[in-house]
């Protein structure tokens, strides 16, 4: 069992996009995922979660294994930062919140309501609900959005924390995180070029 | 998959939440219908079922849109079909928060709105127990609705139009239950009619509510 993928296809919708891409994350490593707006980024990460399922291809991991971060926070406003995490805490088993909290120096907010927060803040918790999940593969989708530049390095360390953990990631980002070992994977190549399956879909229709 | 119902009873009762909003549609329909009707107490107890019930099953009807719109909007039901919890699961949850939050309440507050409506005493028992094992099947065919319509902006015209056709059963069987209850005839078959469609809906639309959910997030 290993984080990658052979062959994979991805469809939005009825369009396939990505044909014949290939990935593979070892241990320990983190890959960034590049490629220009449109070009499948999200896509694809919706379909290393298990949301959006894959046209062809084998995925080598379970879904049960990928925790994702989406554009979205997915925090619920009218609750405290702590009573987010604690919810997430309790879905995922996890005893344990203070790393998440101290990994994204949440303390000073955990009483606050998350509609009270800024973007930035609101990001910090919602990456530090990664940590709770406890998942060894992360999938995350432009995940430094809205964050300051001290902000960024705490999602870097974070990061490099998990990787030493015997984690792996796969981030889409257009920024440089600072992780020294990343992989750079451009997905553009694999953009898909031949026809598309459906006869339906002919370019008069799109 | 207590943490979510305790999560989303919560959210439910902060500033925002859907609760309260049945309960009062219901208020004041029941209220008001008197007024329209006209002070003719036998009039009134003769429809008293009918109006009760239909009262019911709109104000049901009010907040299925948010059963799932919240979550997916914010993101968090991504998230949630991401987790551990299957989406099975979740489906019945969310049904059972709503049913907690509308159908409940609404059960408890019918014996002293049926005084309004001059509904029999003999009735009474009948109304509160119909309610009691009827709206579950009214939240649980809404969270399928809700389900489907999860993507679309302003989606509740369309859960309505799904929805209602579902209602009509519950609807005949709870308000035959509560006339029969009325006019002092036995009134166990509607209710156990009732009970069925509610079991019925238990077993088979957590599975139908979750595929329509897969098929949504795609």
């Amino acid at each position: 069992m290993a984080f990658s993928a052979h062959n994979l296809s991805c469809a939005r919708g009825e369009l396939t996009i990505l044909s014949a891409l290939y990935f593979e994350v070892g241990a320990g490593q983190a890959t960034i995922l590049r490629g220009p707006n449109g070009s499948g980024k999200t896509t694809l990460l919706r379909v290393v979660a298990g949301l959006t399922p894959h046209a062809s291809g084998s995925l080598d991991f379970s879904f049960d294994d990928v925790a994702y971060a989406a554009h979205s926070d997915g925090l619920k406003t009218q609750l405290t930062v702590a009573g987010n995490l604690q919810f997430w805490a309790k879905v995922y088993g996890a005893s344990n919140i203070t790393p998440a909290i101290e990994a994204f120096a949440l303390g000073d907010l955990l009483d606050r309501h998350v509609m009270h927060l800024s973007a930035g803040q609101k990001r910090r918790v919602s990456l530090a609900r990664l940590l709770i999940t406890g998942r060894p593969y992360w999938a995350l989708d432009e995940p430094t959005v809205s964050l300051d530049a001290e902000a960024v390095r705490w999602f870097a360390t974070a990061v490099q924390r998990h990787l030493d953990d015997g984690g792996s990631a796969l981030i889409a980002t257009h920024i440089d995180l600072g992780l020294p070992e990343a992989q750079i994977l451009d997905i553009t190549p694999f953009r898909h070029t031949g026809s598309q399956d459906n006869p339906f879909l002919d370019e008069a229709f799109l | 998959m207590i943490a979510l119902l305790r999560r989303d009873l919560a959210l439910a009762l902060r500033s925002g939440g859907g609760f309260g909003l049945a309960l009062a549609f219901f208020l004041i329909l029941v209220v008001l219908i008197p007024f329209g009707v006209g002070p003719e107490g036998e009039l009134l107890s003769r429809i008293a079922p009918g109006v009760l019930w239909v009262g019911a099953l709109l104000a049901c009807l009010l907040s299925l849109d948010r059963i799932f719109q919240l979550d997916f909007e914010d993101g968090s039901l991504d998230l949630l079909a991401c987790s551990p919890l299957p989406l099975e699961g979740v489906a019945l949850i969310k049904a059972l928060t709503h049913w907690l939050t509308t159908g409940l309440p609404l059960a408890i507050a019918a014996p002293f709105l049926g005084i309004f409506l001059n509904l029999p005493q003999d009735a009474i028992f009948w109304l509160v127990s119909s309610l009691a094992v009827g709206t579950p099947a009214l939240s649980l065919i809404g969270a399928f609705g809700a389900a489907l319509t999860i993507g679309l902006k302003r989606g509740g015209l369309l859960i309505s139009l799904l929805v209602l056709p579902l209602y009509v059963p519950t609807l005949i069987f709870g308000a035959d239950c509560v006339r029969r209850g009325a006019e002092g005839l036995a009134a166990t078959t509607p209710l156990l009619f009732l009970a069925g469609i509610t079991a019925g809906c238990i077993a088979a639309l957590p599975f139908a509510t979750a595929a329509a959910l897969r098929a949504n997030l795609r």
